[in-house]
């Protein structure tokens, strides 16, 4: 077992892992970050997104020692303190972009990222960078509106959610 | 959707948001891997790599004494505990009862199919448990496989169970009385159009894999078992009674946040039994988390008919008479609603929106080396509507008439209708759907946007079809004559506390549909109090009572409908106690927005004095009414619910590669009256996705020995974001429900069912806009069927 420790939502943390922990398992299991979730095995689902120095990584693809001095951020540090939704979440919730929930916490940090490098992407642009966040609920319609939504643009003329 | 509706704020028809998003949005979901008892241990299964062989050695002996091993379980260890027992028994044509092959927890000396449990290695650790498995010394001893049905069926083929006398597992007939019928009236036939398909192997793959916590507690000696299902109650029942006798009332199932279910969560599993099993024997809790590559060879398939599907035309076009002979595989054993899918769920659709008087149905039930097949979203419907509207769209092509015009001549148009499969359609207006189609899809302009695709290079092709289904099965009554071993009711406990708010505890199950966000604005609508004065408690069965869960778009139509019976009993003693309290006589007492009044009087009293009164009964008619206000009703539907509606699907087709892509995709649907427009638009949207993979995408191989090809999201396409458009959906046509309460319908399969036989008959549409005979492609439609397709 080795120590290891980095930044999560802001705050320091650490614990002993195995060489082979995962940094889903890590999340998860050390740190009780349950928000953050497993759905494959072979890194295709993204239902385990979180950011790793401000970029968007597949957190059931990336050992937890690889994360050492790591600045990580996961679901449950994207709303304000006071648990006021941000941009996406609140978007996520006024146009219905979840079902079950369970690829939503990777469908919003997906989200995050793609806004970051490209504040207004297209419906297209938004398809494309989702392609390793699947959905089994949603269709992806919902999803893909409220992207655009959380962007700024407007999405009145996109059929009703 | 109409304005008023979109306008609505509050109550049944407001688009109200979802009160359960700002947990999932928030990672502060409770799902069940997310559950962790005090010193719980993990177990790893080891399971069949071969998809049929007799075990002839299995030592465990090294492996236990691995690391961190607590106890490793074999087959003999569940010698005196009951098998995984099948809900359903179908009587065949002959008046025979289907074949019915025990299902071991763990193998039993014969290993069935790819997946097949064997052992259990319980560890402190997964790691360990695992590491544990590979130490196991088993040899088995390989016998040939049948994958192919036809092939499971010929004289001489392996037997999937040698106890049985073949693979058949049943030979039904529907209506068999019809059948020399049908067969006068295809010989008197103008004209017969035969088709013959395969509906793919699909796998639901919720994005949650499968999980089950048992534990157990040595002070009460109560079990309780945590696992990701759709029906606790259900689980409950079944593994109880069935496997590990266990009574209701010392077995506890808790489902907490589901993350998706599509019917392969309906089901109870051996991993279940397991660890409620273990939990006891080691007296710790015992957690089981499925990896997908374990979820691909455990959860039940969906689908896997191949069919050939004949239709009977007059000199007018008119549908004279409708003949199917399926084959259906149920896999290696029978999962829990296994033997009703391609039956009781299929045969009874046969109909579709048409008046076609004579139908008959025959399906082959196989028994094969696969994983068992049972409900998908869906569930026998979508195999129903697929082949009815192919044949329909191949008897357009060879007559060389209009599809939708052939649709329209052939349409139902007086109800209730009465089919010759045994089902009568309440209500309907499948002309008005299909008028709506056309308007909502822009029908009128895809000569245009042909015109466009064709300047690109791209074939465009269009695909129209329409679909009924029935949901919330039911009655209990008739179930129970056609073979179910269940009651098909469900129930809901509405408690209101003594300051007015209120808690309803429903046996319907949410693993995404909404309800705890749904169900209140039913209960705020009666009552007229805000919604947010309501909670839904669902999902743990030591505080909901006896229900049958959530499939078959059946949560409003049939839990919805006992929450509105117990909440008219709480209205009902409501207005008595407001009576008193206004010394007048509870028939002249209303309620509305909240106040009880005297009609004609300034008398009021506000719901909250009501509930008030109830609990702290000083000024109380205690001769007349008891104190508390809190009520249960159980609800059993007189009968199905039948919802419809047309589907248009434009493709355009890459005549260089074969590819298709979906451009436009719309939907008309007649759900009857609508609780959430926001929710249903939802739930439709994800069932066209679904669809959309089945036809384009989606499809379960195994290989000749049985060896799972797709196995893994590498090998199993699912849809991605891209390979989808934005849906065109409508719901404003409402023929409302007219025995529920509610006139609800069931919305949450409809876009699966509905949408696969559009996009085949698009891209069938589109090759035959460049000149090519094509008349159908199997699905999935990948790139390489397409283009093998156009070369002839």
């Amino acid at each position: 077992m080795t120590k290891v420790s980095m930044t999560v939502n802001g705050k320091a943390a650490s614990g002993e892992v195995e060489g082979r922990t995962l940094l889903s398992a890590f999340l998860r299991e050390t740190l009780g970050l349950t928000g953050t979730h497993v759905g494959c095995d072979t890194s295709q689902c993204g239902a385990c997104v979180v950011h790793v120095d401000g970029r968007a990584v597949k957190s059931c693809t990336m050992l937890a020692l690889e994360a050492e001095g790591a600045e990580v951020a996961t679901i449950e540090g994207q709303a304000a303190p006071d648990g006021t939704l941000n941009a996406i979440q609140a978007a996520f919730q006024e146009h219905h972009g979840l079902q079950c929930g369970f690829c939503t916490p990777g469908m919003v940090m997906s989200a995050a990222a793609l806004l970051k490098e490209n504040p207004k992407p297209t419906e297209a642009e938004i398809r494309h960078y989702l392609e390793g966040n699947l959905c089994r609920c949603t269709g992806y319609h919902n999803i893909v509106k409220a992207i655009l939504a959380a962007s700024g643009q407007d999405v009145s003329a996109i059929a009703a959610e | 959707m109409p304005k008023d509706i979109d306008a609505k704020e509050r109550g049944i028809g407001a688009a109200t948001k979802r009160r359960e998003d700002v947990r999932f949005l928030t990672g502060t979901g409770n799902y069940t891997d997310d559950i962790n008892v005090n010193g719980q241990a993990y177990v790893f299964f080891l399971r069949s790599d071969m998809a049929h062989g007799r075990i002839t050695s299995l030592d465990t002996a090294a492996a236990a004494e691995m690391p961190g091993v607590l106890r490793i379980f074999t087959g003999k260890d569940f010698e005196g505990v009951g098998g995984l027992p099948c809900g359903w028994q179908v009587t065949d044509r002959f008046g025979e009862v289907m074949q019915e092959p025990a299902h071991p927890v763990l193998a039993q000396g014969k290993v069935r199919h790819v997946g097949d449990p064997i052992a259990a290695v319980v560890a402190e650790t997964l790691e360990q448990a695992r590491d544990a498995a590979e130490a196991i010394e088993l040899d088995i001893e390989e016998l040939p496989a049948v994958i192919d049905m036809k092939a499971a069926l010929e004289d001489g083929a392996p037997k999937v169970h040698d106890d049985l006398t073949s693979n058949l597992c049943y030979d039904w007939g529907f209506v068999e009385e019809n059948k020399e019928a049908v067969t006068k009236a295809f010989e008197e036939a103008a004209h017969v159009t035969t088709l013959e398909l395969v509906n793919n192997r699909l796998i639901a793959n919720p994005m949650e894999p499968r999980v089950a916590v048992g534990d157990f507690n040595r002070a009460t000696g109560d079990s309780t078992l945590y696992t990701t299902s759709q029906n606790p109650h259900v689980i409950r029942l079944l593994m109880g009674a069935f496997v590990l006798g266990i009574p209701e009332h010392k077995l506890r199932v808790v489902a907490p946040d589901v993350g998706g279910g599509f019917g392969t969560k309906i089901f109870h599993y051996a991993e279940e039994a397991f660890c409620t099993f273990a939990a006891k024997a080691l007296n710790r809790a015992v957690k089981w988390t499925a990896s997908r590559s374990e979820a691909f060879m455990s959860d039940a398939h969906g689908r896997d008919h191949v069919t050939k599907i004949e239709l009977a035309l007059d000199a007018d076009n008119n549908f004279t008479a409708l003949r199917t002979d399926t084959y259906a595989n149920m896999g290696a054993y029978l999962s829990t609603f296994a033997p009703s899918v391609p039956t009781w769920l299929h045969g009874t659709l046969m109909a579709g929106n048409y008046k076609t008087p004579l139908i008959y149905v025959n399906v082959k039930a196989v028994f094969t080396n696969t994983v068992p097949v049972d409900a998908y979203r869906g569930a026998g419907r979508p195999e129903a509507t697929f082949q009815l509207e192919r044949v329909i769209d191949k008897a357009a092509l060879e007559l060389g008439v209009d599809p939708i015009a052939l649709r329209r001549q052939n349409f139902i148009t007086e109800f209730p209708y009465a089919t010759p499969v045994a089902v009568e359609y309440d209500t309907g207006d499948y002309v008005a759907t299909m008028d709506k189609l056309e308007e909502v899809a822009d029908l009128a302009g895809f000569a245009a946007r042909r015109a466009e695709s064709e300047k690109a290079g791209k074939l465009r092709g269009l695909g129209v079809n329409c679909y009924i289904e029935a949901c919330g099965i039911a009655p209990s009554q008739l179930v129970g004559q056609l073979g179910a071993r269940a009651g098909l009711y469900e129930s809901a406990t509405v408690r209101v506390n003594a300051t007015g708010g209120i808690v309803v505890m429903t046996g319907s199950h949410s693993h995404g549909q909404g309800h705890e966000t749904s169900f209140p604005q039913v209960i705020s609508e009666m009552i007229g109090i805000p919604e947010d004065m309501i909670e839904i408690e669902h999902g743990d069965t030591a505080n909901t009572p006896m229900g049958m869960g959530t499939y078959g778009s059946r949560s409003l139509a049939v839990g919805g409908s006992a929450m509105v019976k117990a909440t008219e009993k709480i209205i009902a003693k409501a207005k008595k106690i407001a009576a008193h309290l206004m010394e007048a006589s509870d028939a002249d007492v209303e309620l509305k927005d909240g106040q009880f009044s005297i009609a004609g009087t300034d008398k009021s009293v506000a719901w909250g004095d009501v509930t008030l009164a109830a609990y702290v009964p000083h000024n109380y008619p205690l001769e007349e009414i008891e104190p508390g206000l809190e009520e249960t009703a159980f609800y059993d539907p007189s009968n199905f619910t039948y919802p419809s509606g047309a589907y248009a699907c434009e493709v355009e087709v890459d005549p260089e590669t074969g590819k298709v892509s979906i451009e436009r995709f719309a939907a008309a649907d007649d759900f009857g009256n609508i609780v959430n427009p926001m929710i249903v638009d939802g739930q439709v949207h994800g069932g066209i996705g679904q669809g959309i993979g089945q036809a384009l995408l989606e499809g379960c191989v195994y290989d000749e020995d049985g060896q799972l090809l797709s196995a893994s999201f590498m090998d199993y396409a699912m849809p991605r974001a891209d390979d989808v458009p934005f849906y065109q959906v409508d719901h404003s046509c409402q023929t409302p429900c007219t025995h529920n309460p509610l006139g609800v319908k069931g919305c949450g399969e409809a876009g699966a069912i509905g949408s696969p036989p559009a996009v085949v008959n698009a891209v069938v549409n589109a090759l035959r806009s460049a000149g090519k005979d094509v008349t159908h492609i199997d699905m999935p439609l990948s790139p390489a069927r397409v283009w093998a397709a156009m070369q002839g």
